[in-house]
C-alpha cells in the first residue's frame, strides 16, 4: 500500500515537473518569437506587408482590386503609425473578427476569413514576434477605392453573405496530421482566397472552398484543389506534393506566377512535418471528377488545322526540353503529357506561360530553378493558340483547343 | 552454383542500379548556367549578344557588377519593364548573381557598327557631346565615366558599344523622366537631365556607329578616377 502511494506521489511529481518544464518553453519568450515568426511565415503575412524595397512590415504596398487600389497597412511596434499600442487582445481581434481595436471594419482583401481560424495561442505568438521586430515610422497610405466601395459599412454586408467567424474545429475522425494539414491549408495559409472562385462581390461562399477560380486583376488561374481534373492532389504521391510545396518544382509540375510567390515567401519556410500534413490534408479533399466533355468553341476543321499548326510549333520551340512525347525532364522542365495544368478547362495558364515564360521560385531545396522563355515576341497569336491547343490535345491530354482571340486577349494581362 | 547463380544476379542487379543513374543524368537538364537562363535568350541571344529586337539590349561582356544592380532593380521594381519584372521577382541574390557573372563572362563579338540615318552634323553633336560633354551645360562627357574606350569600368559602370541606337535613346528618356533611376546618388538622372531631346538623338546615333575597339572588356576598378559620386559606384 505503501509503496503503491511512494509510486503515486512519484508519478505525480514526475508529471508536474513535465508540465512545468512545458509551461517553461512555452513561457519563454524567445521560443514564443519564434514561433511566431514561423507563423507569420505560414500566413505568408510579408507577402502584402512589406512593399517592394520597402522596410519589413511597414505596409504601403499597393494591392489592385476589382474595386480600386488599397494600400497594406504598417504592422511594426511603432506607436503612431504601427501597430505599437495594439494589445495581444486587440492583435487576436482583428485576426478573429476582421476588426481594428476600435471596432472599424476590416476591408477582406486581409484573409480574415481564413485567419479566424487561427487559435488564440498562435494569434498571441505572430503579436509576441510582430513586437519584436524594428519599428517603422512609415503612415499608412489612404485607400484609394472607387464609390461606393470607399463606404466600408459595405463590408457588413460581405461579412454577411461570406464571413464566419470561428476558430478551427479539430474532426475527431481524423488523424492528427490531418487536423493539422486542415489547420494550416483552412487558417494561415488561406489558401481559399485564391483557389475558391471570386464571384462579383469579391468573396468566397463555403461550399465553393477550393473549387479553383480566375484570381481578379492577374489573370492567373487558380486551380480547383478538390477537382482531380485540376490541381486536385488525388493521384498525386506525398512526396510529390511536399517537394512542390517545399522546393517549387517536382515531378508532376512546377509552380508559376502567384503560387511561386507562396512558396517563396512562404512554404518553402515550413517544418517537413507540417508541409507533409498539408500534403497529406491536400490529397484527402480532392474528388476523383469524372473526365469533363472537352468545351471548345472552334470547329473541328478550325481545331484540326490549329492543333497540326501546333506540332509544328511544338517540335521546333518546345520538344528540346519538354521531349517529343512530352515527356518533360522533370523535376525542372516540367512534363506537358498528364499534367494537369494543361489540361484544365480554363487555358489561361498554359497560354500565359507561352506568352511569358516563368521561373519557377528560388527556394532553399532549389536554389537556381530552370527558367521557361517567353514566346510572346517570337509566336503569333495563331502560333500561340496553336502550340497550346497541341499541348491540351496531344498524348492522351484532355484539353480543349483554344482560340487566337484567347490567346491575344491575354497579351495584355498585367504581368506583375 | 548457387554462389555463381547469386554473383549473377548481383551484377545484373548492380548493372540495372548503373542503368537508372545514367537513365536519371540523362533525364535531368543540363546542370550548367546557360541550360538556367535560357528563359534569357529569345530577347538578349543565346550568349547575351542581343538580338535583332534594337529595344533588347547586348548583355554579354558588360560589367557583372553592372548587371547585377539592374537584375536587382528590375526584381524589385525600381526599373520597370514588366516581362523582366515578372520573370525575376522570386530569385535570390546568390543566384541573380551568378546569371551576372555568367552574362559577364560571354565574348561573343561586338556586331558591326551601325548605318546610321542622321545627318552628319547631329553625328557631330553626339561625338562632341561624348567625348568632350558641354561644360556650358554641365553635360559631362560620356568617356569621363563610361572610360576613354567606352568599355565601361568594373564593377559598376556599363559600356555603350555594341547598342542600338533605339535602346540608347530610350534609356536616356527614361533617365529624363525618371523612371529609370538607380542609387543615389543617382548620376545618370542628373546627366540626363541636363540633355535635351536633339542631344539624346545624337548621342545615341553617334554611339552606335562607333567600332568595336580592340578589347572590348571593361577596364579594371580604379583605372580613373569618376568626376562625382555614383551610387552604382561606390568608392
Amino acid at each position: 500500500m505503501g509503496s503503491k502511494l511512494s509510486f503515486a506521489l512519484l508519478a505525480l511529481l514526475a508529471l508536474t515537473t513535465a508540465a512545468h518544464a512545458q509551461d517553461k518553453t512555452q513561457n519563454n519568450p524567445n521560443d514564443v518569437i519564434a514561433r511566431g515568426e514561423y507563423l507569420a511565415r505560414a500566413g505568408d503575412c510579408t507577402a502584402c506587408h512589406t512593399a517592394p524595397e520597402g522596410r519589413l512590415f511597414a505596409g504601403g504596398r499597393a494591392m489592385p482590386t476589382p474595386f480600386g487600389t488599397l494600400y497594406t497597412s504598417n504592422i511594426t511596434p511603432d506607436p503612431t503609425t504601427g501597430i505599437g499600442k495594439w494589445s495581444a487582445d486587440d492583435f487576436y481581434k482583428t485576426m478573429h473578427s476582421g476588426r481594428f481595436p476600435d471596432g472599424g471594419l476590416i476591408y477582406p482583401a486581409m484573409p480574415f476569413a481564413s485567419y479566424t481560424k487561427v487559435t488564440r495561442a498562435d494569434s498571441d505568438a505572430i503579436y509576441a514576434y510582430l513586437r519584436s521586430i524594428p519599428a517603422v515610422d512609415q503612415k499608412n497610405k489612404p485607400h484609394e477605392l472607387r464609390f461606393p466601395y470607399d463606404n466600408r459599412q459595405l463590408i457588413l454586408g460581405w461579412r454577411t453573405l461570406f464571413f464566419t467567424e470561428g476558430e478551427f474545429k479539430p474532426d475527431p475522425k481524423k488523424s492528427e496530421e490531418w487536423n493539422r494539414g486542415a489547420y494550416l491549408v483552412e487558417g494561415l495559409g488561406h489558401c481559399g482566397m485564391c483557389h475558391s472562385p471570386i464571384n462579383a462581390l469579391g468573396g468566397t461562399s463555403q461550399s465553393e472552398a477550393f473549387k479553383g477560380g480566375l484570381i481578379p486583376m492577374q489573370n492567373w488561374y487558380a486551380p480547383s484543389l478538390t477537382s482531380d481534373r485540376e490541381a486536385g492532389l488525388g493521384d498525386w504521391s506525398i512526396k510529390d506534393i511536399t517537394d512542390l510545396l517545399q522546393t517549387g518544382v517536382s515531378m508532376r509540375g512546377v509552380v508559376y506566377g502567384p503560387m511561386a510567390e507562396v512558396v517563396h515567401n512562404s512554404l518553402q519556410y515550413l517544418s517537413d512535418e507540417d508541409t507533409r500534413a498539408m500534403a497529406v490534408y491536400l490529397k484527402s479533399i480532392s474528388q476523383p471528377s469524372p473526365p469533363p466533355p472537352a468545351r471548345t468553341t472552334l470547329s473541328t476543321t478550325e481545331s484540326s488545322l490549329l492543333v497540326s499548326l501546333g506540332k509544328t510549333v511544338y517540335d521546333k520551340h518546345c520538344a528540346s526540353c519538354h521531349g517529343a512525347q512530352g515527356e518533360g525532364k522533370p523535376p525542372h522542365w516540367p512534363p506537358l503529357a498528364n499534367n494537369q495544368s494543361i489540361e484544365m478547362q480554363s487555358a489561361v495558364n498554359p497560354i500565359r506561360m507561352v506568352l511569358n515564360g516563368g521561373y519557377p521560385p528560388g527556394t532553399k531545396g532549389n536554389p537556381m530553378p530552370y527558367g521557361m522563355p517567353p514566346f510572346a515576341g517570337l509566336l503569333s497569336d495563331n502560333e500561340v493558340a496553336a502550340v497550346v491547343s497541341y499541348i491540351r490535345t496531344a498524348w492522351g491530354n484532355r484539353g480543349a483547343p483554344v482560340s487566337a482571340r484567347e490567346a491575344n486577349e491575354l497579351r495584355s494581362a498585367p504581368l506583375k | 552454383m548457387f554462389a555463381r547463380a547469386a554473383a549473377f544476379v548481383a551484377v545484373i542487379i548492380a548493372l540495372a542500379g548503373i542503368e537508372d543513374a545514367a537513365a536519371q543524368t540523362t533525364n535531368r537538364p543540363p546542370d550548367t548556367m546557360a541550360a538556367r537562363v535560357e528563359a534569357c535568350t529569345p530577347c538578349h541571344g543565346n550568349r547575351g549578344e542581343g538580338t535583332s529586337d534594337v529595344y533588347f539590349p547586348r548583355l554579354a561582356g558588360k560589367p557583372a557588377g553592372y548587371l547585377y544592380n539592374q537584375l536587382l532593380a528590375f526584381r524589385s521594381g525600381r526599373r520597370k519593364y514588366p516581362p523582366m519584372n515578372y520573370l525575376l521577382e522570386f530569385l535570390p541574390d546568390p543566384y541573380l548573381a551568378a546569371m551576372a557573372e555568367y552574362f559577364a563572362g560571354e565574348h561573343p563579338p561586338l556586331p558591326p557598327p551601325a548605318p546610321s540615318d542622321v545627318s552628319k552634323d547631329v553625328l557631330a553633336l553626339g561625338e562632341a557631346l561624348a567625348t568632350s560633354g558641354d561644360a556650358s551645360r554641365n553635360i559631362p562627357a560620356c568617356v569621363s565615366c563610361h572610360g576613354p574606350g567606352l568599355t565601361g569600368m568594373q564593377p559598376g559602370i556599363p559600356g555603350l558599344l555594341g547598342l542600338r541606337a533605339a535602346y540608347v535613346s530610350a534609356q536616356l528618356g527614361a533617365w529624363r523622366y525618371g523612371t529609370r533611376t538607380a542609387k543615389s546618388p543617382d548620376c545618370m538622372q542628373v546627366v540626363a537631365g541636363h540633355l535635351t531631346e536633339a542631344d539624346v538623338t545624337a548621342v545615341s546615333a553617334w554611339l552606335a556607329t562607333q567600332a568595336a575597339p580592340a578589347n572590348p572588356a571593361p577596364v579594371p576598378k580604379g583605372t580613373y578616377a569618376l568626376p562625382f559620386g555614383c551610387g552604382s559606384q561606390p568608392n
